[in-house]
């Protein structure tokens, strides 16, 4: 017995060892590759949650399809809130390989076990919403995607490619859409002044607690799963903010935002974190609407996906 | 353009649009994320034969957006609530196979007017009638609860297929010889699915006519304030 | 399998005539028929493709990477199966 545990731990640390040596000379790890147990269930973890974001970030959008003011713009907004069905089966896929089914991931989201991201617990209250989505949520989604294409695993960073290709439509038809309505009608304008002031700040949360308190950090840049740090990604994010918005003509809701000559980058007012913690627990404004509304769809699908699967089994046609 | 061009344009169109939006309002609600995505392409597929088609009348926005409910010129079919995954597959299927065979006689015209867009569309809507065709065989012979939501699907929305076959002003189409291809095709499907074809009456009661004639439901009513609220609210603005 | 587990596909798109098919991602279907159209909804709606061919997960057998060094170190010591290993005299040609 002792023996046989000897040579197992010898086997583990070779694994570990080519795993380490991969993972620092920038190679991917694929899925059958050996990869220590903590590695698979964080990328599982954040794999999954991004997914989730993507599902359940259509619905805020989705929100606004049947009330779209032009069919130009309901035509872009149906396309947008599709990729985002398919960016969620692009993500679980990629989690799949990871030996965690949809299904299983899908149960976890349903009963909180898993997250998704805290923005989409905000309500989209008027049409700018949806232009102010799609240029400060998208924008700030994007900041955080491009890193991940380069991601030490390869299923994931295969799938951020393709999201990312397909995303760039996304953050420009929203700046479009807020500029449309900036040099529009003075009501027009006001409501894209009105959506970016409750837009800005909780995009500015997307990126996660600041360095100091960010539990995963560390390890995940390690292990190259991460690139770049929460604050590093936040104020790179901010940089590039400030300049759209003065071409938009509209104003960012932070009476502390200045160019910070010495830095090289703009200062920014503090976050209120005690909201972002909120909001992460569940008593953000649309939390509970939006878990139910995806358990409903779920639930109420279940018929529809029984129906299939019966009739493949009956003529035979399943696989598995 | 003639105005029975325009006539024509305006019922294909409002059709598109109308059917369109009611697959608009699946989005985040479908049975499996797929469907999300499947029923969203068939949802823009007919967004834009409709930009396409209100745009030989006039302004597509103020087409689809200031006119009145008594304005609009779609059959009821298309009007009809998404209802459970099966009406909208027996929805679908009943519309989809219309479409079809409509846009493969105006696009074999080669010169009409709608010859052009019918041999785009087309192919468009020979996808979508596959998509609901699986379904149905799917719905159909799948388990008892979805073979009877079927069953209650394709009879519920019966009695608005007789309306797809009245003559549109402006379309050289034999409207009979469509019919009974219509009739062979569905009833193929149907068969196929195990589910019996309805039997009861394809159009309503009501002499004042129906859709065509600018006479909808009354669900459709609130499906145009939806739409039309927002775009209303600010005259004259651009989006 | 579970009432309603629908199994997984793999799903290959030849993205012009004349190019292979290359492995785009998977996906999950109840049968082939749905799987060809899940995945043209999916992969293609960028105009990326014009062939599919879906293949049942399970279906795949996969090298492991465990045997990745006899199954494929072999052939690195190999160069002279590549034309860069053979010297030419400066100006022939068609060679």
């Amino acid at each position: 017995m002792t023996a046989v545990t000897a040579e197992t731990q010898e086997a583990n640390e070779a694994y570990e060892a080519a795993f380490d040596a991969a993972v620092a000379a920038d190679e991917r790890i694929e899925p059958r590759d050996w990869m220590p147990e903590a590695y698979r269930a964080t990328l599982v973890r954040q794999i999954a949650q991004h997914a989730h974001s993507e599902i359940i970030g259509m619905q805020p959008e989705a929100n606004w399809i049947t009330r779209a003011p032009s069919l130009r713009r309901k035509a872009i907004l149906m396309a947008k809130v599709q990729d985002e069905a398919g960016h969620g089966l692009y993500l679980y896929s990629a989690a799949e390989t990871l030996g965690t089914g949809r299904d299983e991931l899908l149960d976890k989201l349903h009963t909180g076990r898993q997250k998704y991201s805290s923005i989409f617990n905000y309500p989209t209250l008027t049409w700018a919403d949806v232009g102010a989505i799609g240029w400060l949520v998208d924008g700030a989604a994007i900041t955080n995607q491009v890193p991940l294409c380069r991601c030490s695993y390869g299923p994931y960073a295969r799938a951020m490619v393709r999201i990312c290709k397909e995303e760039s439509f996304h953050q420009r038809q929203g700046y479009e859409s807020l500029l449309a309505l900036s040099r529009g009608t003075p009501e027009q304008h006001a409501m894209a002044q009105d959506a970016v002031n409750r837009w800005w700040w909780p995009s500015l949360m997307m990126f996660g607690p600041p360095d100091d308190e960010s539990a995963h950090s560390a390890q995940s840049m390690a292990w190259k799963i991460k690139r770049h740090s929460n604050d590093e990604l936040r104020q790179r994010f901010v940089d590039i903010c400030v300049p759209q918005a003065e071409t938009l003509g509209l104003t960012l809701p932070d009476p502390d935002l200045r160019w910070n000559e010495e830095r090289g980058h703009y200062d920014f007012g503090p976050i209120d974190w005690t909201e972002f913690w909120e909001v992460l627990k569940g008593n953000g404004p649309c939390n509970e609407q939006r878990i139910t509304q995806r358990r409903r769809a779920h639930e109420e699908g279940a018929w529809v996906r029984e129906a299939a699967a019966a009739y493949a089994a009956k003529h035979g046609e399943a696989t598995a | 353009m003639t105005s029975t061009v325009n006539a024509a344009a305006l019922a294909l169109g409002d059709d598109a649009l109308v059917l369109s939006h009611r697959l608009g309002e699946w989005a985040g609600h479908a049975p499996v994320l797929e469907e999300e995505v499947a029923l969203a392409n068939i949802a823009l597929d007919l967004l834009g034969q409709a930009r396409v088609l209100l745009s030989m009348v006039g302004d597509e926005d103020e087409l689809a957006y200031l006119r009145e409910e008594r304005a609009f010129r779609n059959v009821q079919l298309v009007e009809q609530p998404n209802g459970d995954f099966a009406h909208t597959i027996a929805r679908q299927l009943y519309f989809s196979t219309y479409q079809r065979l409509l846009y493969g006689r105006l696009a074999a015209t080669g010169d009409g007017d709608f010859a052009g867009l019918a041999a785009k569309a087309v192919k468009e809507v020979a996808y979508h009638q596959d998509h609901a065709e699986q379904w149905t065989l799917r719905l159909g012979d799948g388990t008892a609860e979805s073979h009877e939501r079927m069953r209650r699907a394709c009879a519920a929305l019966w009695r608005f297929t007789g309306e797809l076959f009245q003559p549109v002003e402006g379309l050289d189409v034999d409207w009979r010889e469509l019919e009974a291809d219509w009739l062979a095709s569905v009833t193929a499907v149907l068969e196929r699915a195990t589910i019996t074809v309805p039997d009861g009456p394809r159009t309503g009661a009501w002499s004042a006519g129906a859709g065509r004639q600018g006479l909808h439901t009354e669900s459709f009513g609130r499906m145009l304030a939806e739409m039309q609220h927002l775009h209303r609210s600010h005259p004259g603005a651009t989006w | 399998m579970t009432s309603s587990d629908w199994p997984l596909w793999e799903v290959f798109v030849r993205s012009r005539r004349g190019l292979s098919h290359t492995h785009a991602g998977s996906l999950h279907a109840p049968d082939a028929q749905m799987a060809l159209r899940n995945a043209r909804d999916l992969y293609t709606r960028r105009n990326e493709g014009v062939s599919i061919w879906v293949v049942p997960s399970v279906a795949v057998t996969a090298s492991s990477p465990d045997e990745r060094d006899p199954f494929f170190e072999s052939a690195a010591d190999k160069p002279y199966r590549h034309p860069t290993f053979y010297e030419i005299p400066e100006g022939v040609q068609h060679l």
